[in-house]
């Protein structure tokens, strides 16, 4: 089976800056892999090449083997570093808009989500609190029967109950058909829920590899390691 | 009932000590079904493929089997069960050797010393 995710060679460059040179890389499905780096390494650019909402300036990034575009639209639920839904939009409105959109979304299943945490789907985005509307908007991309999930900075600036709520929902929705990016500095929190993590630095791959494998051969968590390579 | 892991080891050998004391202990008793993995990997808030890597090599080990279509169980083994209960707390004891030996202390000096703390009443024990 094709890989879900594969970059060759990929480059991507804004004017002169370099943000991402040489990248190859391959995550099969069932996989949950941690794209980890420091803050303007390139992370965000990765994703958004992948969802097509940014055309790369080198070699190739593909989804399922094709080029990102309306068929690969289909196959990956992305969630962005930041909202980008209306404040003013109640949750039903956005329910309706994942529908209209995406035939793989389930209703029922973001329903039955957003009523464990007792939020009204009545209410409007903007009466929540940051927290409140980061778990909204990981439920409507968890919704989805897709078979690539990006999600951009899930846990960042939510408090740890938050923190390990989005981490159990990720989990509970493993699924062996689809693989799941999650891109963070916060890997400590992140580290338990990660098959692979891929280490990105200055637009380069610094190193691709599994947990189990950092653990065994360094003798140290994914977190040391990090704060080890990437020591300012 | 929460789950932590040290940074120094493979995340799935901490799982699978973890599942053994649930053995040992009787928590998850002889013979018993176990859990399915995804509802296990969420308890312990871990990623499926690691909590399954970890029961396939507690399966190898002979603690657990599958049943092809019922799931797994724990193994009905008594003595099995009692041996790996004797092999962790001699873990610990050898441990406890260890920890007193670079307090220096000496072998026969924490006999006497667990002598007597063994004498001493119960309650002081528990309230600690």
């Amino acid at each position: 089976m094709e890989p879900i995710l594969e970059c060759r060679v990929l480059g991507k460059r804004y004017g002169s800056k370099q943000a991402l040179a040489s990248v190859d890389l391959k995550v099969e499905r069932g996989r949950i892999v941690g794209l980890l780096g420091p803050n303007g390494s390139g992370k965000t650019t990765l994703i958004k090449l992948a969802t097509g909402l940014l055309s790369p300036s080198a070699g190739q990034i593909l989804i399922d083997g094709k080029a990102p575009g309306v068929e690969t639209k289909e196959l990956v639920s992305y969630l962005p570093d930041r909202p980008y839904l209306g404040d003013w939009m109640k949750v039903n409105d956005i329910i309706d808009l994942f529908a209209d959109f995406y035939r793989n979304f389930d209703r029922v299943k973001a329903l039955e989500m957003l009523a464990r945490l007792s939020i009204n789907p009545a209410d409007r985005l903007k009466t929540m609190s940051k927290g409140t509307k980061e778990k909204v908007q990981l439920i409507l991309v968890m919704s989805r029967s897709a078979s690539l999930y990006l999600l951009d900075e899930p846990i960042g600036g939510v408090d740890p109950a938050t923190r390990d709520y989005i981490l159990s929902t990720i989990i509970g929705n493993y699924s062996e058909e689809a693989a799941v990016v999650i891109s963070t500095h916060l890997i400590a929190d992140v580290e338990r829920v990660l098959d692979d993590v891929v280490f990105i630095e200055n637009g380069r791959i610094a190193l691709s590899s599994s947990v189990d494998a950092i653990r065994e051969e360094r003798g140290m968590s994914v977190d040391a390691l990090f704060r080890e390579v990437f020591k300012c | 009932m929460t789950w932590d892991f040290k940074g120094d080891r493979p995340i799935y050998i901490q799982l699978m000590e973890e599942i053994q004391m649930y053995i040992v202990s009787g928590q998850y008793p002889a013979g018993s079904k176990l859990p399915a993995v995804r509802d296990l990997a969420a308890e312990a808030s871990v990623n499926p493929n690691t909590m399954q890597k970890a029961l396939a090599e507690l399966e190898r080990d002979g603690l657990l089997h599958t049943q092809r279509t019922a799931g797994r169980f724990i193994t009905e083994d008594q003595d099995m069960i009692r041996g790996i209960r004797e092999k962790l707390a001699r873990e610990q004891v050898d441990l406890f050797f260890e920890k007193m030996g670079q307090l220096g202390i000496s072998r026969e000096e924490t006999l006497l010393l667990l002598q007597k703390a063994a004498d001493e009443p119960q309650q002081e024990k528990e309230s600690a």
